[in-house]
């Protein structure tokens, strides 16, 4: 409600992005978060290197093995090892997680600024439609849209980025329709400016921090919404690593093979929690009137 | 009230409508001819093709056929079920009850928790309490709750043996077991708005304890148990009371996963069940219902809002 | 008749067990049956219900013999030309008298309604005729040895006309037959409630008042129900889970050879699907089985306690055929064989697996198997009811299909094709275990009763004469339990 006020004048003396920066730091949750995010990334990107055994690579002898030294999260009903499949996954996860949020926001944004700047018919329309989708839970849409699309991590994908969208949509209009309001926009228009440049030139600028911390946020819940879907068997599919697909097939041993179920889910637990630190933190810094009361 | 009640209606028609297409659209995302996977054995048959795409208008233009759709829809008919045949409204009226029970439990511990949670946190505001209440807040909502489901599963059912691992048992048929096997999944539900619902409820409770009227109470020497509770609190509250309202509808959907953990026959089941057997009208149904359940949920939301804010209704 | 006897013969079992409780039955089924229209229903689960609601023209004994159930005699009166004497004083649950209109009205049902799955079950008949209230005639269009066996299961199951013209396609909403039970009511996923019927033909055997279907597909929520009393019977249970049921005083695990299979079908001439290299050549699914290793699956998912086989025929059958016996695993004549045929690896291969946890596991190991042999398997998640069928005309993937063989799905090879072949099917039969628990201090279910809920679901060997099995039964492959059944059906 009150995240509306980035569009704030620029103190003197020091950049916003600086300050802002100086105040993330100050923070130290959000710092920690941050680290943990950076870790889960490189261990993501270097999964070829640090994963010790081949996500994939079935052995009928070691099934369901408990954690060893040869295998630090034990093996699963297929015989492979659980810590190359968890760090497998965190590919999965974060591709999902950043990926759908950024679709969402190329859909959201220019329509939520086309709404915002317009106004009208367009704008009534544009904002009628997000409405509805925002009136479907996030989950029972993603699930409609990726059991129609057919089940794939990609469809998945999609299907979130396409209930994310709204979100950012309502948000980059009511940023339009604030920056409209104020003077200098004005100004720019009385100097006649089209709308679509105060968008791109004045509108966006500010509008950034907002969305960054949404992003941050979004990723997090679509992080979840990914491992969702894929325990429910419409994500990621066999024989590829996903953490929810990985939880899905441990329900199965929860008494012979517990360890299964919680080496996944403590990943998918702290991505998420990293991620919506780093949110907190974000929004903190970069919305002076939002300091933490 | 009546006239802001017509208006708010009118908001929402459009938007009901449009969802309504949104809904209709989503068929025609659908890979493959649903004549050909309804006509069985027969799909080499034109004739009997020909015949059931008469029978489901599938031979019409498209918004003939949505004409048709929507207008069983207005009367409560949402097709049915292609794998059992069974009326779609009926299957969900059957489910409705058993995500409705968990849904209200999980609601009542969400309350509970969330609540009292955030009033003591924004009290004892940068202390150690309020530092554990915004951490434990914080794990409820990062925590997925699938996950939180199969760890409860592990400690309660395969350790301690203390609550059935999953399944489901009717209130009316008995009221202890019933709490048993859905005590547990509504907790796992209620976790995720508890930690919601706290923080709103301390943000607001700062809120409300920097305000003049509160100061003034203060200063007119009320005791501080009055001043929380009378003056802070009630104001606090109106926020989080329309935040719980649609946090209900979050629930339905949270549902979904927790129901397939725990093995409910509730209404995240009958969804994700059709998805699978791709029974199409059945997905569609349970979308529009819970969509219908959303925006009623968010009108008495507002009506709530009015009335306990009286000076939104001179507005 | 002894069909029937049998039926009996399990609620005489589970009556003596709880008898005290208002011969309710509880039954826990493995999956949600699909509608239950004996014409549009598809679903092995289905059948287990049928059994108790709608009666056949004819039924299999445990010795896998055709005997009469709704009839009592049957005449050919030439090749093509079978003359059925109904019998007498059989009444539907609507008070309708079952005679030869009502079977000429079913089996027409059954081959004419939109969306029937019984078609080609019944694709030999060309004429229904009643010769009098207690006769009909069938004319086929040409010989037919199975066509028999067709009668003995849902193909052969009479409705009542004047519920299913009224009803049409809704009948399976409230079904009306002249079965022992009458169809209470359903809610989906929930449960299925019978009652007896008190007009049945044969009341005198049936002894519960009620039963309960209760579908519990989770395999833990099965054992957990049956464990708590809640359910008195439970059918197909995870080997994984035999330990903790023979643990238990309570309960009784009765291990039964199954008649239905499971396995691979895969098109191979029909539609544009099946013009692959998987769908053309023999040797690239040569090489397919040859990198499957049916020990390890066995060892893997279902704890060693299956016999791997490689064919549909149950051992026990006098047409199981017993010096065809799979081959073992061997990756490098699989890769020669794909070199042979021309193909580029890795070759990717569609195969839709049930989404059950144990058979999706089943299909992950087939995965990784034939992976090594330079095939791309890629998994795709669906229901039970077999797959090929439901897929539009020419769409079929590999699917893996469950239950009782249907006459289509019988020819069982990967070599040529042979002309009439439209789908090939490679077997695993599923053992099913069915356990059964006793209500504290009482005589234990007999196991006759578990046998039979199992044989009743049970495809006489005659049927698979049927398909293409003939000069084509080259390389299927398949498992079987290898313990003969523990109990006999018997007449009681």
């Amino acid at each position: 409600m009150s995240s509306t006020a980035a569009a704030l004048p620029v103190a003197r003396g020091q950049s916003p992005a600086r300050r802002a920066l100086r105040r993330f730091l100050r923070h130290r949750l959000a710092v920690f978060g941050l680290a943990v995010v950076v870790l889960f990334v490189l261990v993501a990107a270097l999964a070829p290197f640090v994963a010790p055994a081949d996500p994939v690579q079935t052995s009928w002898t070691a099934i369901r093995r408990a954690p060893s030294a040869a295998h630090w999260f034990g093996t699963d009903e297929n015989g492979r090892d659980v810590l190359s499949r968890v760090i497998w996954g965190a590919r999965a996860s974060l591709l999902a997680g950043v990926i759908s949020v950024l679709v969402a926001l190329l859909i959201g944004v220019p329509v939520g600024l086309l709404a915002g700047l317009t106004g009208g018919w367009t704008d009534t329309v544009i904002s009628r439609i997000a409405d509805a989708m925002l009136s479907v839970p996030f989950l029972i849409l993603a699930i409609a849209l990726a059991a129609f699309l057919g089940p794939a991590l990609e469809n998945a994908m999609l299907a979130i980025a396409i209930t994310a969208s709204p979100i950012f949509v309502r948000l980059s209009r009511g940023m339009a329709l604030d920056a409209r309001a104020t003077d200098w926009v004005e100004a720019a228009r009385a100097l006649g400016n089209p709308p679509w440049r105060l968008g791109l030139l004045h509108v966006l600028p500010n509008i950034v921090p907002p969305l960054l911390v949404q992003a941050t946020l979004a990723i997090a819940e679509a992080i979840i919404a990914e491992a969702s879907l894929s325990f429910l068997g419409l994500g990621q599919q066999p024989p590829a690593p996903s953490w929810g697909s990985m939880l899905n097939s441990a329900q199965r041993f929860l008494t012979q093979a517990p360890w299964l179920a919680v080496f996944p889910g403590l990943a998918i637990f702290l991505v998420v929690l990293a991620f919506n630190l780093v949110g907190d933190g974000l929004r903190d810094a970069l919305d002076p009137r939002s300091e933490r009361r | 009230m009546a006239i802001w009640l017509l208006r708010r209606l009118g908001q929402i028609l459009p938007t009901l409508l449009i969802l309504s297409v949104l809904i209709f659209g989503l068929q025609q995302l659908m890979p493959g001819d649903p004549a050909l996977i309804l006509a069985g054995e027969e799909r080499g048959d034109p004739e009997v093709l020909a015949q059931i795409r008469a029978e489901l208008f599938l031979d019409r233009p498209l918004w003939q056929q949505y004409l048709r759709w929507i207008s069983h829809v207005v009367q409560g008919d949402f097709g049915f079920s292609w794998r059992i045949r069974m009326p779609v409204s009926e299957l969900i009226l059957q489910k409705l009850p058993v995500t409705f029970q968990l849904a209200s439990m999980s609601f009542v511990i969400a309350v509970l928790i969330g609540v009292p949670a955030g009033v003591i946190s924004a009290m004892r505001r940068d202390r150690p309490v309020d530092w554990a209440a915004n951490a434990v807040a914080l794990f409820g909502i990062s925590m997925p709750n699938f996950w939180l489901g199969i760890m409860m599963i592990l400690l309660f059912s395969v350790q301690l043996g203390w609550l059935p691992p999953s399944g489901y048992v009717p209130l009316t048929e008995d009221p202890v077991q019933s709490l048993a096997t859905t005590i547990m999944p509504a907790f796992v539900l209620g976790s995720g708005i508890a930690g919601v619902l706290m923080r709103h409820t301390r943000a607001a409770m700062l809120t409300a304890l920097s305000q003049d009227y509160v100061r003034t109470a203060r200063a007119k020497g009320l005791p501080e148990r009055v001043v929380v509770t009378k003056h802070a609190l009630r104001n606090a509250l109106i926020p989080v009371v329309t935040l719980g309202t649609i946090g209900f509808g979050r629930l339905l959907a949270g549902a979904v996963l927790t129901e397939q953990i725990f093995t409910i026959p509730g209404f995240g089941k009958l969804i994700v069940d059709a998805v699978f057997n791709r029974d199409y009208p059945v997905v569609q149904g349970v979308v529009l219902a819970t969509a219908l359940i959303f925006v009623s949920l968010s009108l008495v939301a507002d009506m709530l809002y009015m009335a306990i804010n009286p000076r939104l209704r001179q507005a | 008749m002894i069909r029937k006897t049998v039926f009996a013969a399990l609620l005489a079992a589970c009556a003596i067990g709880a008898s005290a409780q208002a011969q309710h039955l509880r039954l826990a089924l493995r999956e949600d049956p699909d509608i239950l229209d004996p014409t549009l229903s598809r679903t092995y689960v289905g059948r287990i219900v049928y059994a108790a609601i709608c009666d056949k023209l004819f039924d299999i004994n445990e010795k896998l013999e055709i005997v009469p159930q709704l009839a009592t005699a049957h005449r050919w009166e030439d090749p093509k030309t079978l003359l059925i004497t109904l019998r007498d004083g059989v009444r539907f649950h609507d008070g309708e008298v079952m005679d030869a209109e009502a079977v000429r009205y079913s089996l027409n049902r059954h081959l004419t309604l939109p969306g029937s799955f019984r078609r080609s079950e019944m694709g030999d008949v060309q004429a229904v005729e009643v010769v009098d209230p207690r006769t009909v005639r069938i004319r086929l269009k040409g010989p037919s040895g199975a066509f028999l066996a067709a009668l003995t299961d849902r193909a052969g199951m009479i409705l009542s006309p004047k519920a299913a013209e009224a009803a049409g396609r809704n009948f399976g909403t409230h079904p009306v037959c002249a079965g022992p039970f009458r169809f209470v009511e359903r809610v989906a996923q929930e449960r299925i409630v019978v009652e007896r019927f008190p007009d049945y033909w044969d009341a005198g055997r049936v002894h519960l008042n009620r039963v309960t279907y209760l579908p519990i597909p989770d395999n833990t929520v099965r054992l957990a129900n049956l464990q708590s009393g809640a359910v008195e019977f439970a059918e197909r249970m995870e080997p994984d889970d035999m330990q903790a049921i023979q643990g238990n005083r309570n309960l009784r695990v009765v291990a039964v050879d199954e008649l239905g299979y499971q396995g691979i079908t895969i098109n191979i001439n029909n539609g544009p699907r099946a013009d692959t290299p998987f769908g053309r050549d023999a040797r690239v699914r040569a090489a397919f089985e040859l990198a499957i290793d049916r020990a390890a699956i066995n060892q893997v998912v279902y704890e060693g306690k299956y016999t791997p086989t490689r064919q549909p025929i149950p051992p026990a059958s006098p047409y199981h055929a017993r010096d065809f016996q799979p081959e073992p695993r061997d990756v490098a004549r699989a890769r020669a064989l794909l070199r042979e045929a021309g193909v580029t690896t890795p070759l990717t291969v569609e195969m839709t697996v049930p989404n059950n946890p144990d058979l999706r596991q089943v299909g992950e190991v087939i995965q990784a198997m034939v992976q090594e042999a330079g095939f791309d398997l890629r998994l795709r998640a669906t229901e039970s009811p077999p797959p090929s069928r439901r897929r539009p005309g020419g769409n079929s993937r590999p699917s893996w299909s469950a239950g009782p063989a249907a006459p289509t799905r019988t020819a069982i090879s990967t070599a040529s094709p042979a002309p009439a072949a439209r789908r090939m099917t490679a077997a695993i039969p599923i053992p099913r275990w069915t356990a059964c628990s006793t209500p504290r201090g009482r005589k234990p279910i007999s196991r006759s009763a578990a046998t039979s809920m199992s044989r009743r679901c049970a495809l006489p060997s005659a049927r698979t004469t049927r398909g293409s099995i003939s000069g084509t039964g080259r390389t299927s492959w398949g498992m079987w339990r290898g313990s003969a059944a523990t109990g006999r059906c018997r007449t009681g």
